[in-house]
């Protein structure tokens, strides 16, 4: 059974890296091709630094994501605390289906009836261009905020009336309570809607792609390209991007690890 | 810990903004017109075909860079894959643009809509450059609305190596020999023109009885394709994925530096020829920097960096008559007159018929 | 005490407002041009004209249930071992597990062409080996493949924390009144972890459903699901928008009906989504 499962859980990982590992070995390709390997060069890495579509559609994914997933965590929690005090049952199940929505919707129609939207109230004022920074960004909002309700949200079922109300009675004003006693338990729900927020904002393409216009995220710089014969430099920035993240996981892993390992010798 | 994650995001998109900047060399260029920076700090959105314009890639010109240097105005560069996204975006005023590149009947439907902002060509200095052959074409008779930018002819390209000697015609395609692999546009105005060929029929025709019949044939040729492409062509004819397939001759020129087995033909039933040309969209914010941008794009050395950077044939006499042009008299680009295809050139076609081609391309993919 | 309810619930207010804005309106503005034509005038036309695309409807609901199945039979075992490890390791792999959606899904779909292309990876392998080129590509399989890959951390990420929340002196009561492995599997696990199942199926099958760029990439752009028709309405320009609305319309409706569905065999009201 053991080294059945071993098997499985390698073989289930060879599935999900193939293309992964595709994507850094032709990175490294020395010809113009994805297809054809011809030898290894990091040329594709230096090249990088002159695609200026490319750079600028990393920026503007970065500046997005950061933006939105911050937004999106204050509004989304700010929500949330306030959907745990809603006393109707139903008032809270109305909120939870608008929630739901985006969640559940496909991508393709949210894009479509936003971009619909926002051309619309475009024409209305009379704006020549109506799609620019500010429609990526509402949208990604938009899709980001139901993420942080949900992750918050259990958090605060388990603690929030119990410490806050501790706090209240040790003589704490209310919104002195929230920050002293309510936002440390929830921490770790308001950091992983965070984290959720901005990874499903970097991997957006198909709402930007109807509301993107001239600010073109890299999803959308890459589908364009995608759209012409791909080269190694797209991989190599993706390839750049994944390793980032990789130690970035890494060290958060071994720091977690190191936390448990303390409080499991203090406990 | 999670401080620390948001300061490395917060870094790294610095290093981006940082590293933008940095990589290319400016090249000593000599300009025939005098650009004054009067218009520095603004920006120019430029909506563009892919890979349309020298790019800085293995030592070339980076025409927009080198513009902006010249100039100081910012140049917003963003690409279209065909004509009819290009005008969706435009239409729907979810986008503005300053310099659009469409192609002639596209330009002609612009302009009968009152999209496009007329051109002084007196105003601009390169105008003279521009071979007389394109000028008062019919999309555009009076040389008020656009600048030619590129020629270019529609032909098949194949790989004798995987399928050997084709018969020179559009019915290529449709042969079950080649099965799996061919391909065919996916734009339905190119597409239906390779049916339209070997029926031969008009390609601008109003008879809807005769879209009918081409699309009877597309739908015969289906099963025999491998898969409708745009730009994925290159990929798959330069890998022998794919072994025979219609595009457009400066494309295989391309193709031809990556794979030397690729030949092309022209096919004898005739075929299309086009002019992409400049043109200015009414919604222009910065009229007087998409004139400096035009004329820029006529300079010989930059219109010389262009030819040679996208392959196709050049309207511009400073290019064409220039003996050290790398396509300099090249026989697929500038074919002889004894070797000149027939050709037909796509007019606007009236809304009825327009949308009732694209509702029968639907009906072909989903066939 | 009231006051401070209030205060609370005031919380709410700039996400509702949000919403509303940005969530409802927008969906009105979907059926407005549904129901319209291009000047404005109500029609039923856009939604009769739905017929013609039943095909690309039938074979979109057809690939993302296969798809959606797949993932569903390979996710399970793999979300049922990883809690059978340790907790560090469990940490380590669901990491692991989460890391290719950092990479653009794009890229992640490109990167199949090169495996799978008739010159690509495992061709050439066959090749050398003394075997025919199969047609991988462009095939509905390549297809189904594609969707399969890129959600398929939607369904096991759920399932593992639905089951990870199992108590274990549960399986051991279980072990106590005489089941074996299999029928604790049987009785306990699997039951206990349906609202992941649940939500996993529904992460998985929304995106598959309406998908266009798997599609176009890897089956050769021959066959048009419901998203492809999709996007290409909305490219073909604004006298589309009414039909395209009219196609999302329907899109919508049908993945409500789809979750409506589901959620009968929940009556839990927390077996929402959990990543």
């Amino acid at each position: 059974m053991k080294i059945l499962s071993k098997i499985y859980v390698t073989l289930m990982l060879i599935f999900l890296y193939a293309p992964l590992a595709v994507m850094i070995v032709f990175s490294l390709n020395s010809g113009e091709s994805v297809w054809v390997f011809e030898g290894f060069s990091a040329d594709w890495y230096l090249s990088l630094a002159t695609n200026s579509s490319m750079i600028s559609g990393l920026e503007h994914t970065l500046i997005v994501a950061f933006l939105s997933a911050a937004i999106s965590t204050v509004v989304g929690t700010a929500a949330a605390v306030g959907i745990t005090s809603l006393r109707k049952k139903i008032s809270q199940k109305l909120v939870m289906s608008v929630t739901n929505i985006p969640m559940m919707n496909a991508d393709i129609v949210t894009g479509i009836s936003l971009m619909l939207l926002f051309v619309f109230v475009g024409k209305l004022i009379g704006l020549d261009e109506s799609l620019g920074f500010l429609t990526v960004l509402i949208p990604h909002i938009t899709f980001n905020l139901p993420y942080v309700i949900q992750s918050v949200l259990p958090h605060l079922k388990q603690t929030y009336r119990n410490s806050s109300e501790a706090a209240l009675d040790l003589g704490c004003t209310p919104v002195k309570a929230f920050f002293k006693a309510v936002l440390p338990s929830i921490s770790t729900g308001i950091i992983t809607g965070f984290i959720m927020a901005f990874t499903l904002s970097l991997d957006d393409f198909v709402i930007s792609y109807f509301t993107c216009g001239h600010y073109q995220t890299l999803p959308i710089v890459i589908y364009n390209m995608t759209k012409k014969t791909v080269t190694p430099d797209v991989y190599a920035l993706s390839t750049i991007v994944f390793l980032s993240v990789f130690v970035l996981l890494i060290l958060y892993n071994t720091v977690q690890n190191k936390s448990d390992k303390r409080r499991n010798r203090h406990a | 810990m999670h401080k620390k994650i948001m300061a490395l995001f917060v870094v790294l998109s610095l290093i981006c903004t940082l590293l933008a900047g940095c990589g290319y060399e400016y090249q000593d260029i000599e300009y025939e017109s005098d650009y004054q920076n009067n218009l520095k700090g603004t920006v120019l959105n430029v909506y563009n075909w892919g890979e349309y314009i020298s790019d800085g890639s293995d030592g070339c010109i980076d025409a927009n860079r080198e513009f902006e240097r010249l100039t100081g105005i910012k140049v917003n560069y963003t690409t279209f894959e065909s004509n009819e996204t290009m005008y969706s975006q435009l239409k729907s005023g979810g986008v503005s643009y300053d310099i659009i590149i469409p192609s002639d009947y596209m330009i002609e439907r612009l302009k009968n809509e009152n999209m496009l902002k007329k051109i002084d060509v007196g105003k601009l200095k390169n105008y003279h450059y521009i071979k007389d052959e394109y000028k008062n074409l019919f999309y555009d008779e009076n040389n008020e609305y656009s600048v030619p930018y590129n020629v270019g002819m529609v032909g098949i390209i194949y790989n004798p190596t995987i399928i050997g000697e084709p018969e020179h015609s559009w019915k290529s395609l449709w042969s079950e020999k080649y099965k799996d692999m061919s391909l065919n546009f996916s734009n339905p105005r190119d597409g239906f023109m390779t049916a339209q060929m070997i029926l031969g029929y008009d390609l601008n025709s109003t008879d809807k009885k005769e879209w009918d019949n081409a699309l009877k044939l597309l739908k015969d040729g289906k099963s025999v394709l491998q898969s409708y492409v745009m730009d994925e062509i290159y990929g798959k004819m330069e890998t022998g994925e794919a072994a025979i397939g219609p595009y457009y001759a400066g494309d295989y020129l391309t193709m031809y530096e990556t794979n030397d087995d690729l030949k092309f033909y022209y096919p004898k039933e005739g075929t299309n020829i086009f002019v992409d040309a400049v043109c200015i969209p009414s919604s222009v914010k910065n009229y007087e920097a998409a004139m400096l941008y035009i004329d820029f794009l006529l300079e010989p050395e930059i219109a010389l960096a262009n030819a040679e950077y996208i392959c196709y044939a050049s309207p511009n006499t400073a290019v064409i008559n220039n003996p050290e042009y790398y396509y300099y008299k090249n026989e697929i680009l500038y074919p002889k007159k004894e070797d000149m295809p027939k050709v037909q050139y796509y007019h606007d076609i009236a809304p009825e018929i327009r949308s009732y081609y694209e509702n029968l391309w639907i009906d072909l993919k989903l066939y | 005490m009231n006051n401070k309810g209030f205060g609370r619930r005031i919380l709410t207010s700039p996400y509702i407002v949000w919403s509303a804005i940005f969530v409802i309106v927008p969906l009105l503005i979907m059926v407005y041009f549904a129901l319209t034509d291009n000047n404005g005038i109500f029609t039923i036309q856009n939604l009769q004209g739905i017929g013609k695309y039943k095909k690309a409807f039938g074979l979109s609901i057809l690939y993302a249930v296969i798809a959606t199945v797949i993932t569903l039979v390979i996710s399970y075992p793999m979300a049922y071992f990883m809690t059978k490890m340790n907790i560090s390791s469990q940490r380590m792999i669901m990491m692991i597990v989460m890391l290719p959606m950092w990479t653009n899904f794009l890229i992640r779909t490109y990167s199949w062409i090169t495996i799978l292309a008739n010159k690509g990876i495992i061709n050439t392998v066959l090749n050398r080996l003394g075997f025919h080129t199969l047609r991988l590509i462009n095939t509905p399989g390549a297809v189904i493949l594609g969707m399969v890959y890129d959600f398929i951390p939607y369904m096991i990420l759920p399932i593992y924390s639905v089951m990870c929340k199992i108590d274990n002196s549960l399986l051991e009561a279980a072990s106590d009144l005489g089941s074996n492995g299999f029928s604790r599997l049987r009785r306990v696990i699997i039951p206990l972890s349906v609202p992941g199942v649940i939500s996993g199926i529904t992460m998985v099958f929304v995106p598959s459903v309406s998908t266009f760029y798997i599609s176009q990439k890897l089956g050769g752009n021959k066959t048009l699901l419901i998203g492809d028709a999709i996007e290409y309405l909305f490219n073909a320009g604004p006298d589309f928008y009414n039909i395209a609305s009219a196609l999302s319309l329907v899109l919508m409706v049908m993945i409500l009906i789809c979750l409506a569905v589901m959620n009968k065999f929940t009556n839990e009201d927390d077996g929402g989504v959990i990543i």
